[in-house]
């Protein structure tokens, strides 16, 4: 038994390619890549306002795209704009598809053992429902056994499911879960709290509401390719994100796209202040 | 038994993390697997029933002698064939879903559609296959030949007698190679419906990777496994029935 799963589980790993996770040393594969042809990719999200999406002329906005065209101006090279979805955006980066991502991704352990994320966490959502203010929901425990939309890849998903019981029905995109809510398919539509506020905020949703306490506060974070986490890639962009927080960017991004301003940003802006400046 | 494979497993995610064959340990992924699993074959039986029968409907009224029966079927062709399944699926459950009848639920606000997302897959994919065979039994009526109609006529046959008891099982035999093609590609299409939601397989795989993405490569694996399966079935069973059906000296040995 022993030596055929030893056997088995050898062939496996000689077949896919993965001997071990160690990473032994530093390639720079990808940073050297992106230095060689002058040009970074990055994936961005194109449905999630007001941190990437299309303006009325189709060109990528938002505050993560401000934040793409400021890493490929300090590295002093072109940017690529590629549409990621919440579902796609770690295997395109694991298959050098992109060479980073900023799309709105929760910071989860997990997460981590597939790509890089380097510290510090540059922004922060929980997770709320948008519901009609005609069903007058209070407590999450009301939605036990209803049908909730929801987007496909989002992590609290799973927790909702299983604290709450909820009868998730994940759509592909955020524009097709919300016409299901629209339709009445389904009693609310559950997502990331900032995102709901920002459709809330813009008027489209006036027979809607945002009624629950927001769960699972989760920093979010940017992300390199695994294996240059702990290099040169990831090493920039620790610095990147250190110094949007310092410099106040981040905030001042926040207020341009008409973003809520939120405590975690305001904190951190106070923590890594220089500490020779008044 | 079955504790075996779940510490094999287990023992594998531990030593090989990408090889988390999360659903053959935890039992509520197992369970969604299931439920996907399900899904995708009802929805391919149904599907590949209707659109058969839909196929040889749609033939026989394509040889009609009224002219706005031929017109109709040829504008249900051109509309079905020639637009994308999953435009289709999303214009159906998103558009027509809007005017389609609806049940208010006890809560009185969410509309409980006559037609469920499940419902609207079914009707979709199989129109779309449909229109495909159409015209796969209009390639085979037409290799009937003509003598064999007249005799038929001659014989006092009905226009529908004819086709129902001479030129469809002729028809049939020459359509197998060809419908079987469209109804393998059909059950690939069933996929499609994760676009409105449908918990089939694709669906229910999708949610797995993405609440474990270490299960990513195993789950793969599995929906890769499982649709080589499911074809390979109809294919088997398709075959055995164009050889049952095989007349002596009748179309290709």
């Amino acid at each position: 038994m022993k030596r055929k799963f030893i056997a088995l589980t050898t062939l496996i790993a000689l077949t896919f390619g993965f001997v071990g996770t160690a990473i032994a040393e530093c390639t720079n594969d990808v940073w050297n890549k992106v230095m060689d042809r002058g040009k970074v990719v990055i994936g961005v999200k194109a449905d999630y306002k007001p941190w990437g999406f299309r303006d009325a002329d189709g060109s990528l906005v938002g505050m993560e795209i401000d934040m793409a065209m400021d890493v490929g101006a300090t590295l002093g090279v072109e940017v690529e704009l590629v549409p990621v979805q919440s579902s796609n955006r770690m295997q395109f980066l694991e298959q050098g598809k992109t060479d980073m991502f900023i799309a709105t991704m929760s910071d989860r352990d997990d997460r981590r053992k597939i790509v890089g994320i380097p510290q510090p966490n540059y922004y922060t959502s929980g997770t709320n429902i948008m519901s009609p203010k005609a069903l007058g929901f209070k407590e999450w425990e009301e939605l036990r056994g209803k049908s909730v939309c929801g987007k496909q890849g989002a992590f609290y998903n799973k927790i909702v499911t299983e604290r709450y019981g909820v009868n998730i029905v994940a759509f592909t995109g955020n524009a097709e879960a919300k016409q299901a809510l629209r339709d009445k398919k389904c009693v609310a539509w559950v997502y990331d709290d900032s995102s709901i506020g920002s459709d809330l905020a813009s008027g489209d949703f006036d027979a809607f509401e945002m009624p629950l306490m927001s769960e699972d506060d989760n920093p979010w974070g940017l992300a390199v390719p695994l294996a240059e986490n702990n290099c040169i890639f990831g090493r920039f962009m620790s610095g990147m994100v250190f110094n949007w927080h310092q410099s106040g960017q981040l905030i001042e991004w926040e207020k341009k796209w008409g973003i809520k301003p939120t405590a975690f940003l305001a904190d951190h802006h106070e923590k890594y202040k220089d500490w020779l400046s008044n | 038994m079955i504790e075996t494979i779940t510490s094999f497993f287990l023992q594998l995610a531990d030593d090989y993390p990408r090889w988390n064959f999360i659903f053959f340990y935890d039992s509520f992924q197992w369970w969604r697997l299931v439920g996907g699993l399900k899904m995708t074959i009802l929805l391919s039986i149904a599907c590949v029933l209707l659109s058969v029968v839909i196929g040889v409907v749609g033939a026989w009224l394509q040889g009609s002698p009224k002219r706005w029966v031929r017109l109709l079927v040829q504008g249900y062709i051109q509309f079905f064939r020639n637009t994308p399944p999953f435009v289709q699926l999303l214009f159906f459950y998103f558009a027509l879903g809007q005017i389609t009848p609806t049940i208010t639920g006890p809560d009185g606000w969410t509309e409980v559609p006559l037609i469920s997302n499940v419902g609207w897959a079914i009707i979709s994919l199989s129109f779309f296959a449909g229109s495909f065979n159409v015209e796969i039994f209009r390639a085979g009526i037409e290799a009937v030949p003509e003598s064999t109609r007249e005799a038929a006529d001659s014989l006092g046959f009905s226009r529908f007698q004819s086709y129902v008891e001479l030129v469809l099982p002729l028809a049939f035999r020459v359509s197998l190679p060809a419908l079987n093609n469209n109804l393998v590609n059909l059950i690939k299409t069933t996929t499609q419906a994760i676009g409105i939601a449908v918990p089939e397989l694709l669906y229910e795989c999708v949610g797995i990777w993405n609440d474990y993405p270490s299960a990513l490569y195993p789950t793969m694996t599995v929906l890769f496994v499982v649709f080589i399966i499911l074809v390979g079935i109809l294919v088997a069973g398709m075959h055995k029935w164009e050889k049952s059906m095989k007349i002596p000296g009748y179309g290709a040995s």
